[in-house]
């Protein structure tokens, strides 16, 4: 097996510095090669009252790797939810993001985990890209005690705090002025860190939002507002929703950036470059041209509001993965028989903890009524019968 | 079971309102309380009958004052020198409270329309501005479902906002941020976020304010999980319930009343709290248990002075705790008196009095010897003619027929 490693900056020539080929297989390294490569994205940016980012990204082969085993083990999940959600382990609603993929893993690869992010009911991916795991993922959404939420969220509530992920929020667009009031909270602690809003194309026509935006503009917090344009909002597509689809434009006095969603270096500039504006200048919005596979949920075909030849058509031509995986593949930095050995990996992956998930345990009848307060300040004043009156001072 | 007493048309004369200032001096007003004040102390907590509790858990040794109110019933008139603590009025109470909790704690912020430089409309956040800054005093566009939720949002990362909506009526538009996330995210996130922030603001039936100004949101807000109600009443627990309330882990709703800002009364220089979940007894009584909040504890008192004259005994609670309710003093005094009229200016329908009717009921039945009465305001928009607008709310005259009926 060839190894080669990429020393010059061009992109996807096949000027490869090769050793003999020998008949031992060497064990690549890729997982930790971090020599730089750039690439080009696959489209340049539009851009609104700013100067677009270059189109060339820097990345190199453990991040590319990273972003294939990512987006496959999410594919993977997204995928194993849906066989649940018909195997009735899963009820209500399931959102899925398979196709979106790029959006989540290219936003980690340019930010901290002490950046914030929030977002709408379609977080599954969102919360693996955080550092949820999948245990937790499966355990919440069949509404099992080992649920990120102690099975008490549901699908649409996902939370991580100690890695700043802030939900999974079933109102559209409600969760926009909490991740103005994030952002609130990091200028006001001096921080230095940005708070991305994800929100989708049904969500951009919401009142609330273009609120949150004035105020946002207005005090100078760093919020970067994210739409993830899928171009349906549920069934109605964005041109029979919005009189100016151009939702990167939206924000009038506020710079926007349109951005291919597919491609996940071409998301990880643009977050990078929005978090470098956001901290100097004020919000931002990004809007990410992405697409989903399956329906708005699991209640929806997916197929009465779109034809079956567009859907195909995407995912011949658009698909997140395979994109990554042209792109290690004429880099010669796998095999495909690697790469098909890492999918095979997360599949298995995801089913050992399916199974395991399936033995986590209901939640405790008695969890019914826990954390709908805090306890803090104040008396125990449930029920007629209390002896005594029990203060606590903060 | 409760009989539904709307006593239609105040065919009594009406002895009006006094308006503006109150000299909560008057024994009427004041709760009761005879102890003697002790000096170096920092906190207390002081029960609604006066006891106090020292050191409940044990873990912090301070030296609590047992009487956080100087007012004494029937002290002479002395000078106002002699007597403890300082005279003020109920929105410079709320401003005490406030400004001495943004002193305590950096993460405290105050929100709203009109706060920083205009001072407040109802002077609650005067000269705070100046004093903390842009920061933490803002001032916001006139986008109350967004500020809103940016005051959850920034409280899901640890700060305290205070986030005032500038007639309760307006926070309908920000009804989604409070009801599903502030009062949801603790439990749907499984205990992963708190959301300490206090939402105010003034609601109640004022001077012919029109149908808009004049709603009382409580009763909206009551059937979400996760929030706690508090309604204030006097300088005193207007202050006390402010503190508690940002210092309360929880979403607190501070329901302020437009016609009770320019209340006076000498309140204690020390720093009290009031417990958000209890309900004050304002004056005790036999006969009769008289359950009220807000600005219609005013009226009740106004009516207990007519029926102590005509020889009737009333105990006057202000539940003070719109949620939860404060069943056990209020369960106290109907074992006590058995009988119950709730006053209230919620409307009848789904108001406050009708949840606390249905609490007491299943609760207490035992202990009632007559059906629940609960005097509630009429099922109409506020009017603004006058005339019609003080007919709309509960008067002093229908609590003393009202009373007089449930006696017999």
């Amino acid at each position: 097996m060839a190894l080669s490693y990429l020393r010059s900056s061009s992109s996807r020539s096949a000027n490869l510095l090769k050793p003999l080929s020998s008949s031992l297989p060497l064990r690549r390294h890729i997982s930790t090669d971090t020599t730089p490569i750039t690439v080009e994205t696959s489209v340049p940016f539009t851009s609104h009252q700013c100067d677009a980012p270059s189109r060339s990204v820097e990345t190199n082969p453990k991040e590319l790797l990273t972003f294939f085993r990512d987006m496959a083990l999410m594919r993977r999940m997204e995928i194993a939810a849906d066989s649940l959600y018909k195997a009735k382990l899963i009820r209500g609603f399931c959102h899925l993001y398979d196709g979106q993929e790029a959006v989540a893993v290219g936003m980690e690869a340019a930010i901290t985990k002490k950046d914030c992010i929030i977002t709408s009911y379609r977080d599954h991916c969102t919360f693996i890209g955080r550092g949820g795991t999948l245990l937790e993922v499966f355990a919440e959404l069949m509404g099992r005690q080992g649920g990120c939420s102690k099975g008490k969220g549901g699908s649409m509530h996902f939370y991580k705090k100690d890695s700043n992920f802030y939900g999974g929020h079933g109102i559209v667009g409600a969760q926009v002025p909490l991740g103005c009031g994030l952002a609130f909270a990091q200028k006001y602690s001096k921080d230095e860190t940005v708070t991305f809003a994800l929100y989708g194309d049904g969500a951009a026509n919401q009142g609330q939002l273009f609120e949150a935006l004035n105020i946002s503009a207005l005090w100078d917090l760093p919020a970067i507002l994210v739409c993830e344009n899928n171009h349906y909002g549920m069934g109605t597509a964005e041109w029979r929703a919005a009189k100016s689809p151009a939702y990167y434009k939206r924000g009038d006095y506020v710079p926007g950036l349109k951005v291919d969603g597919m491609d996940a270096l071409a998301v990880k500039q643009a977050c990078k470059f929005a978090k470098e504006h956001a901290l100097k200048n004020g919000p931002i919005i990004l809007e990410m041209d992405t697409y989903r596979y399956h329906g708005h949920s699991m209640s929806d075909p997916g197929s009465t509001y779109r034809t079956r030849d567009e859907i195909t058509g995407v995912r011949q031509e658009r698909d997140p993965i395979e994109r990554i995986r042209k792109l290690i593949l004429s880099h010669d930095l796998a095999t495909e028989k690697e790469l098909k050995d890492i999918e095979k990996e997360v599949r298995k992956e995801v089913d050992d903890t399916i199974t395991q998930a399936k033995e986590s345990p209901m939640p405790d009848p008695s969890e019914l009524f826990t954390n709908v307060y805090a306890k803090g300040l104040g008396v125990e004043s449930f029920g007629a019968d209390r002896k005594e009156l029990r203060a606590s001072l903060p | 079971m409760a009989a539904i007493f709307q006593g239609v048309g105040a065919a009594a004369a009406l002895s009006s309102l006094p308006s503006n200032s109150f000299d909560s001096n008057k024994s009427v007003f004041s709760p009761r309380r005879s102890f003697s004040v002790r000096k170096g102390a920092s906190f207390a907590v002081v029960r609604s009958d006066g006891t106090v509790n020292l050191n409940p858990k044990g873990r912090r040794t301070q030296q609590l004052i047992p009487n956080a109110v100087a007012t004494k019933a029937d002290s002479a008139a002395a000078s106002s020198s002699s007597k403890p603590g300082h005279e003020l009025l109920l929105f410079e109470a709320l401003l005490e409270g406030l400004e001495e909790e943004m002193e305590r704690d950096p993460r405290v912020c105050v929100m709203g329309e009109d706060v920083g430089h205009y001072g407040g409309s109802y002077k609650v956040t005067k000269g705070l501005a100046k004093k903390f800054g842009d920061l933490r005093v803002l001032d916001t566009p006139i986008a109350e479902n967004s500020f809103t939720g940016m005051g959850i949002g920034a409280a899901m990362t640890g700060l305290r906002p205070v986030v005032e909506g500038m007639n309760m009526g307006f926070l309908l538009l920000a009804f989604n941020q409070i009801s599903n996330n502030c009062g949801m995210l603790h439990y749907t996130s499984g205990g992963q976020f708190t959301i300490p922030i206090v939402i105010r603001g003034p609601g109640g039936v004022g001077r012919q304010l029109g149908a808009e100004h004049s709603q009382r949101l409580e009763s909206y807000f009551q059937s979400i999980p996760g929030i706690q109600m508090v309604a204030c009443s006097t300088p005193y627990n207007a202050k006390g319930l402010m503190k508690a309330a940002i210092r309360s882990e929880n979403p607190v709703i501070l329901f302020e009343h437009v016609l009770l800002y320019n209340l006076k009364e000498r309140i204690p220089d020390e720093d009290y709290i009031c417990n958000l979940e209890e309900a004050e007894m304002v004056r005790p009584g036999e006969h009769v248990t008289i359950l009220t909040y807000s600005r219609m504890r005013y009226h009740v008192m106004q009516a207990a002075k007519t029926l102590v004259n005509k020889g009737y005994d009333p105990e006057v609670i202000d539940i003070r705790s719109l949620k939860p309710f404060d069943l056990y003093t209020i369960g106290n005094s109907v074992k006590k008196t058995h009988r119950v009229l709730i006053v209230e200016e919620c409307m009848r329908t789904g108001g406050i009095g009708a949840s606390l009717t249905a609490a007491i009921t299943e609760n207490f039945n035992d202990y009632l010897d007559a059906p629940i009465v609960c005097l509630s305001s009429q099922d109409v928009p506020t009017p603004y003619a006058g005339t019609l607008e003080e007919v709309t709310v509960v008067q002093p005259a229908q609590i003393v027929t009202a009373v007089e009926q449930l006696c017999q």
